[in-house]
C-alpha cells in the first residue's frame, strides 16, 4: 500500500471507529471489561496498551521479514510472537522503572497483563495476514490501540454512573458491563456504513 | 480393592461437575471472553473452537504437569506460554490441513487460542501443582465446560440471528432479529446468560 495523507487517513478512521479493537472485533475483551470501572484506570490502561502495541507491530514485523521469512519457519509465527510480547513488556516495565519513575507509577501495574492481551498478539498477526509494509504496520498498532483506548474510555464514564443505579440483583455486576457494552456496540455500528 | 475403585469413580464425577457447572470457566469464573464472544455467531464455529481449546487444554496441561518439577519458578509462565503456543500452532496446521473452511471461518482466533486466559490460569492454579493424570482431566472437563458455554451463546444467537441452527433453516430463510449476528448481539446474549447463572445461583444459596 501507498503512504499518502489520504491511505493514513483511511487507516486511522477504519482503525478506530469502523473496525474498532473492543466492540467490532472482539480484541481485549479481558481488560475492557476488567479495569474499566474508573476512568483514570481505563485512561491508564489505554495508554500503556497503547504504547506496547506500536512497539510490538514495529517488532514483531521486523522478527518476521527478517528472521522468520529468511529462515523460512513462517509457521513458528504464533510462538515467535507471543515471546516477542512478553519480552517486550518485561523490558518496557524495567525500563520504565529506571528511566521514567513517573510514567511507571502511572502505567506499572498495567504491563504485566498487557502479555495476555490478545489485541497486541491480534493486531502483530493481522499485520502479517493483510501484507502491511513497516510503516503502515507501526500506524495500524497504534490506531487500532487508541480506537481501545477510545472505547474503554467512553465505557469507564458510563460505568461509572451505571454504579449509583438500581440494578436488578442478578444483572449486578457483570451482566450489566456487557449489556452497556452490548449498547456502545449499537453506537459503533452507525460507522460501520463509512466504507472507504 | 473395590474401596478405590469406587472413590476414583466419585473423583472423576467431581472433576465433571467442577468443570462444567461449578466452576463453569466461561459463565462462573469469566474467563476467555474473547473468543466466546467473537466465535459464537454460528454453533458449527462455536463447536470447532471449542473442540480446539479442549485439545490444547488437555495436552498443553499433561505437558505441563509432566513438567512441574523441571521448570524454574521464575519464569514458569514464559515457559507456560511456550507450551501452550507449541500446541496451538500444532492444531492451527492440522485444522489449516483437514477442516480449511472452519479454520477459514474461525481465522484469527485460532492462534489466539494462545492467550485464552482459561488455558494459562488452568495451567498456574492446577496444572503445575497435580499429577499428570488428573491435570489431563482437568483441562477435559474445562475444556467441555468451555464448549458448552460457548456453544449456549451461539445457539442462541444463531437462532436468532440468521434464523438457522448448524446450518438447517428454521424459519423459511428468514432471520428472525439479525442484530443477534452482529458484534453487538454477543455482548447482549452473553450478559444475559451470566445474569441467568448469577440468579439460579443466588436461588440455590437463598434455599439453602
Amino acid at each position: 500500500m501507498e503512504i499518502s495523507l489520504a491511505s493514513v487517513f483511511v487507516l486511522a478512521i477504519n482503525a478506530v471507529l469502523v473496525e474498532n479493537l473492543c466492540l467490532v472485533k472482539f480484541l481485549g475483551i479481558c481488560p475492557f471489561l476488567g479495569v474499566s470501572k474508573k476512568t483514570d484506570t481505563a485512561i491508564g490502561m489505554g495508554l500503556a496498551v497503547t504504547f506496547i502495541m506500536t512497539l510490538s507491530s514495529f517488532i514483531t514485523w521486523l522478527v518476521y521479514h527478517l528472521i522468520l521469512v529468511p529462515a523460512k519457519l513462517e509457521y513458528l509465527r504464533t510462538i515467535a510472537f507471543i515471546l516477542v510480547i512478553a519480552a517486550l513488556v518485561q523490558f518496557v516495565e524495567t525500563a520504565l522503572k529506571k528511566l521514567v519513575p513517573s510514567l511507571y507509577s502511572a502505567l506499572g501495574i498495567y504491563l504485566p497483563l498487557i502479555t495476555t492481551n490478545c489485541a497486541v498478539l491480534g493486531i502483530a498477526i493481522t499485520n502479517i495476514t493483510e501484507n502491511y509494509g513497516l510503516v503502515f504496520s507501526i500506524l495500524n498498532g497504534m490506531f487500532c490501540a487508541l480506537g481501545f483506548t477510545l472505547a474503554i474510555w467512553i465505557f469507564a464514564c458510563v460505568r461509572e454512573r451505571i454504579e449509583h443505579c438500581d440494578i436488578p440483583k442478578p444483572f449486578q455486576g457483570f451482566p450489566i458491563a456487557l449489556i452497556t457494552a452490548a449498547l456502545l456496540s449499537f453506537a459503533f455500528m452507525g460507522f460501520s456504513g463509512m466504507e472507504f | 480393592m473395590p474401596k478405590v475403585s469406587n472413590e476414583a469413580k466419585i473423583n472423576i464425577a467431581q472433576f465433571f461437575r467442577n468443570g462444567i457447572i461449578e466452576n463453569n470457566p466461561t459463565f462462573v469464573q469469566l474467563l476467555g471472553m474473547c473468543p466466546t464472544l467473537a466465535t459464537s455467531t454460528s454453533l458449527l464455529n462455536a463447536l470447532g473452537m471449542g473442540a480446539a481449546a479442549t485439545f490444547v487444554l488437555i495436552c498443553s496441561n499433561l505437558a505441563i504437569s509432566l513438567l512441574r518439577k523441571l521448570i524454574p519458578q521464575k519464569i514458569r509462565i514464559a515457559a507456560y506460554i511456550v507450551i501452550i503456543a507449541g500446541f496451538v500452532t500444532m492444531i492451527d496446521l492440522l485444522m489449516q490441513a483437514f477442516v480449511p473452511a472452519l479454520s477459514n471461518s474461525l481465522g484469527l482466533f485460532i492462534p489466539l487460542i494462545v492467550v485464552n486466559c482459561i488455558i494459562l490460569a488452568r495451567a498456574e492454579s492446577f496444572a503445575s501443582k497435580n499429577r499428570p493424570l488428573p491435570s489431563a482431566l482437568d483441562g477435559l472437563t474445562m475444556g467441555i465446560g468451555f464448549t458448552i458455554a460457548l456453544s449456549c451463546v451461539a445457539a442462541v444467537r444463531e437462532i436468532l440471528g440468521s434464523g438457522t441452527l448448524l446450518g438447517f433453516e428454521l424459519f423459511g430463510g428468514t432471520a428472525p432479529l439479525s442484530i443477534f449476528a452482529l458484534p453487538a448481539g454477543g455482548f447482549l446474549v452473553l450478559g444475559f446468560f451470566i445474569a441467568l447463572v448469577q440468579f439460579l445461583k443466588s436461588r440455590k444459596g437463598g434455599t439453602k
